[in-house]
């Protein structure tokens, strides 16, 4: 393999990852606050595409306003997910709130199929987005690079939150022990409904990036996505905000080098993953970055 | 008592044989879906069919009898609307039907009673798979590989392909396999074959290999939903080739989602389309009866296909002298070079058409039918 | 007080399996084949939602690997008995390599390959992944599935790929079907209400604890896991015979999910609720098919709505799940005992 290609496969990588990695961030505030899998995540995600679709087609907003719009309209849509699907089962067992994402996400997904119907749909995608940089034999789409430094700064914009203000001090505790934080005056519920909107927020922000990079909308383009950013949240150590950012990174350059240095077993791409999954978890059940959670009973 | 058996015996030959002397028809039986998911497309081939019966009503000296029977787009359905072409019609062939799980709900039907069947578009490898009075009029969905494979090493002057392949689809395998074994056997070389998964949607790695071997042609057997993306990838990574592909990728909406990047677009089809240069006279005659027949209504492939199923029968008829279903179907597998609107047909070992195979394009944003070729297996 | 009991339940049970063969014989000679279809898919779903209850109702293991030991059982069992020449004309891409082509054995024996194939797999993926626990064993099961079935996909000469396994003789009747699921049923029974079960109990209860009491709980767990892997071997197994062609599309995470929603629909740690949520959920799902058809009434036509089922069938998972979270029978299982004094104390009241 020359040089060149190398390259252009590490920036393949590159932005693949990175849009692993920020699918990924939304699955591990959910899962490191509640221990629940938001199937649904997959499903917000689709749904900041379709919304910026429809803003930019059906009420010809802007672009950028649609988009803030579809990232609001987003939050909105989880907040309300976890008030009528979450919310009433947090003291059950961890299974039926399991359940309920999957029946939720399932919903969204048919929901969309009959409202969207299955045809998929282009993308606008605004022209310096997309205008090819050539640096020698090497092709970089602008996406590729400002997809990395909006994930990159998102990441921090959240630790900020996270570590820095109230309310993050609050998911923090909840992540800890929720009774407790309840017993001290915390509003549970209110945190957790915020949890829900900042997750939905980057699901859809990382949707509408995902579109910009592989620019065509499906009803069910969430799910594949979904899982593999799921399975980078826990390679990095579900729970830690940096390790999906990592997790992610690694899952793209694996799926990446894997078919790029093994052309040959390229149909078994979707198979390196979990067996990178299954690897890292044998030898670091918490994941690469991940604290020991115990086990809520 | 024996007496009366006797006489029902005898009342019951007599019945017989007068049905054998009434015979002075030949009864054929179609049986497609009028109604329900598929009507739009049965329709379209009864309408064929009718138009190929007011042309040639006749075999043998004898009226032909067509029973038309729906079978409203359901598999139980088929089952039972071929069940009475047989058992209370008594038809000698059967035409039908369009959809690849009604032609086999029907044909199980069939090759029970001995009564041969002709499909119409079932594309399904398995709707003949195995069976002795099964046959159809359209190609099998892999046969298009080699049509794309020829169209690429004939015309486009290819010398060398990769392939991207949906490990995950039997379409897409079964295409990409044609398309392989007819670019090589031509003398052309596949220098890089490698897979996806359904659902992927970053290609960029197979991509880049693939650029990286300079193929002169690309060939993608993919579905509508990954098609257009790969080429939008493949314009961004600076692929210079061509790219092709099958009949899963005819969709209006390729243009919008692909944009420039599916310009030059080629992809393989049925050999008929009412917009093509250098129709064949009969392809011109039945386009033009077509408008005469149905002003305001375009003449499509299936129409074509019902077409030609019928008139393939009636010349099966014709072959072998005698309106019996068994000699029908020994005239029907020795099928060779029959000429049709669809092109000339061929029946092969596994009573599939081999047929040309038509060529659309991608030009200026519009889909255009450029060729019609004759795949080299 | 409890052998005049023993002694009346076994007449009782026999008498309900009697009733049971009745229905069926009466069923297989009347009904309509699409009845029976639906019939034998509630047989088989029974089977692996009880092997699955084994798992995770019974044992406490989130396992999401189901479809994976199934899409083993049903190709074993396949190519056990696919006969030679079908064998040959499937196999289009590459010839099926030896010794899978010459193999051939008898239904029964095939369905046991199944099984004892997808246990041993089931053996050999629980010694590493059981040291994890919770959502972690979900994950990594759920990763061995999707495992199984891209390799499936790639591993041409022996599976045939994407294009799958066609014309699978239809060997799995009412009675297989139906055979399968009582012996199924039988065996959990034995196993549950045994010495060995109680353990299982124990330690889906209270690891730690069981752990304390000396017990070797790893032990309990891989042998659990593997029994569980044993009979959706068995299922995937029927379930290929019954609709005749399998590809590995089919063993996707979604059958995986089908599963787990019988079992809790049913009530996980309830045979009988697998039993029940079978029957209800199987009976649904088919129902629930019209509203993806063509509709006309009189004059006025619908078109089917692709993607409807799935959208009522999601929203009533999610009511079941909010307003009736354990399911139909919760941990309760069916015994004569519970019928009768409720027949009784009916009758009392009046």
């Amino acid at each position: 393999m020359s040089l060149d290609m190398f390259i252009q496969h590490l920036f393949n990588a590159l932005t693949l990852g990175s849009l692993y990695g920020l699918i990924a961030i939304g699955y591990t505030m959910v899962y490191g606050i509640l221990r629940l899998i938001n199937f649904a995540h997959g499903d917000i995600f689709m749904l900041g595409a379709y919304f910026v679709f429809f803003g930019v087609t059906l009420t010809k907003l802007p672009w950028g306003i649609a988009v803030v719009l579809a990232v609001a309209l987003s939050a909105l849509c989880g907040t309300v997910i976890d008030r009528i699907a979450y919310r009433p089962l947090r003291d059950a067992p961890r299974i039926s709130a399991l359940i309920s994402a999957i029946g939720v996400s399932f919903f969204i997904e048919n929901l969309g199929l009959v409202v969207f119907t299955g045809l998929p749909k282009p993308v606008y995608r605004p022209d310096w987005l997309v205008e090819v940089i050539n640096l020698g034999n090497i092709r970089i789409l602008p996406l590729a690079l400002i997809v990395p430094a909006i994930a990159f700064a998102l990441v921090m914009g959240l630790l900020w939150i996270v570590y820095k203000t109230k309310p993050g001090l609050a998911m923090r505790s909840i992540s800890k022990d929720i009774e407790t934080t309840r017993l001290m005056g915390v509003s549970v519920d209110k945190i957790i409904a915020l949890t829900f909107g900042l997750g939905s927020a980057l699901a859809a922000a990382s949707g509408i990036m995902w579109a910009l990079r592989y620019p065509q909308i499906h009803p069910f383009m969430g799910v594949f996505p979904g899982f593999k950013a799921f399975i980078a949240a826990v390679l990095g150590g579900i729970g830690s905000i940096q390790g999906a950012m990592i997790g992610g990174m690694l899952l793209g350059l694996i799926e990446i080098m894997a078919v790029a240095f093994f052309p040959a077993l390229s149909g078994y791409r979707d198979a390196f993953a979990f067996i990178l999954l299954i690897v890292i978890l044998l030898m670091k059940p918490t994941g690469l970055m991940g604290e020991k959670l115990e086990e809520k009973v | 008592m024996k007496f009366g058996k006797v006489g029902i015996a005898l009342a019951l030959v007599l019945v017989f044989a007068a049905g054998a002397f009434a015979a002075d028809t030949v009864k054929i039986g179609v049986f497609l879906p009028l109604t329900g998911q598929m009507g739009f497309g049965g329709q379209l081939e009864l309408d064929g069919i009718k138009m190929a019966y007011k042309e040639a009503p006749t075999v043998l000296g004898k009226k032909v009898e067509l029973i038309v029977v729906d079978n409203k787009s359901d598999k139980v359905e088929a089952a039972n609307a071929v069940k009475r072409l047989i058992e209370k019609e008594k038809v000698v062939a059967i035409i039908g039907t369009y959809g690849s799980s009604l032609a086999m709900a029907g044909g199980e039907i069939s090759e029970k009673a001995g009564i041969p069947q002709l499909g119409t578009s079932c594309t399904n490898p398995l709707v003949t798979q195995g069976k002795k009075y099964i046959f159809r009029t359209c190609f099998i969905d892999p046969f298009q590989g080699a049509g794309a494979a020829t169209y690429a090493y004939q015309k486009m002057k290819a010398k060398t392909a990769a392939i991207l392949i949906d490990v995950s689809q039997d379409y897409s395998v079964g295409l990409a396999n044609f398309f392989e074994k007819s670019f090589t056997k031509m003398g052309g070389k596949v220098v890089a074959k490698l897979n996806y998964n359904s659902g992927d949607q970053d290609f960029t790695a197979q991509l880049t290999e693939i650029i990286s071997k300079n193929p002169d042609v690309l060939f993608i057997p993919s579905y509508f939903a990954e098609g257009a993306i790969i080429m939008k990838q493949v314009g961004e990574l600076g692929g210079k080739f061509k790219i092709m592909g099958g009949d899963a990728m005819d969709n209006p909406e390729i243009v919008k989602i692909g944009g420039k990047a599916v310009e030059g677009f080629a992809y393989t089809t049925f050999p008929y389309d009412p917009t093509m240069k250098n129709m064949s006279p009969i392809a011109k005659k039945f386009t033009e009866n077509w408008k005469k027949a149905f002003p305001g209504k375009d003449p499509n492939v299936n129409a074509a296909l019902g077409y030609d199923s019928y008139m393939l029968i009636l010349d099966a008829i014709k072959r072998a002298g005698k309106a019996d279903p068994k000699l029908i179907r020994d005239q029907l597998e020795a099928t060779k070079n029959f000429p049709g609107v669809t092109g000339s047909t061929t029946m092969n070992a596994t009573h599939d058409a081999e047929k040309p195979v038509g060529i659309m394009m991608i030009q200026n944003g519009k889909r255009v039918f450029v060729d019609v070729i004759q795949p080299k297996l | 007080m409890k052998t005049p009991n023993k002694n009346r339940d076994l007449t009782l049970t026999t008498a309900a399996v009697g009733l049971l063969l009745v229905f069926l014989w009466w069923a297989n000679g009347h009904l309509d084949n699409y009845k029976i279809q639906v019939l034998n898919l509630i047989a088989i779903n029974s089977i692996l939602a009880l092997s699955l209850n084994l798992i995770y109702g019974f044992t406490g293991m989130f396992s999401l690997g189901h479809a994976g030991f199934m899409a083993i059982g049903a190709y074993v069992s396949s190519l056990l008995i696919l006969p030679p020449v079908q064998k040959e004309m499937i196999y289009i891409l590459q010839p099926l390599i030896w010794p899978f082509s010459v193999l051939q054995a008898p239904f029964f024996i095939a369905v046991l390959a199944g099984g004892f194939a997808a246990a041993l797999l089931g053996l050999v993926i629980a010694i590493p992944v059981l040291r994890l626990g919770g959502d972690y064993l979900g994950i990594a099961t759920l990763g061995f599935a999707e495992i199984i079935r891209v390799v499936f996909t790639n591993l041409t000469p022996i599976t045939n790929g994407a294009l799958g396994l066609k014309g699978i003789p239809n060997y799995a009747n009412i009675w297989w079907n139906y055979g399968w699921c009582l012996l199924t049923l039988f065996f959990l029974i034995r196993l549950i209400n045994s010495n060995f079960g109680n353990v299982l109990k124990a330690i889906r209860d209270d690891e730690i604890a069981a752990r304390a009491m000396g017990i070797n709980t790893f032990k309990y767990r891989v042998v659990s896991f593997s029994i569980g892997a044993f009979f959706a071997g068995i299922g995937g197994a029927l379930m290929a015979s019954l609709i005749t062609t399998i590809d590995p599309k089919m063993f996707s995470f979604l059958l995986t999910f089908n599963v787990l929603m019988i079992v809790v629909a049913g009530g996980l740690g309830s045979l009988t609720g697998s039993i029940i949520g079978s029957a209800v959920i199987t009976v649904l799902l088919e129902w629930l098919r019209f509203v993806e058809n063509p509709i006309d009434i009189g004059s006025f036509h619908l078109d089917g709505i692709p993607g409807m089922r799935m959208v009522i069938f999601s929203l009533l998972l999610i009511l079941i799940i909010l307003f009736r979270r354990e399911g139909i029978m919760g941990m309760r299982e069916f015994s004569w005992d519970s019928l009768i004094s409720r027949f009784s104390r009916g009758g009392e009241a009046r």
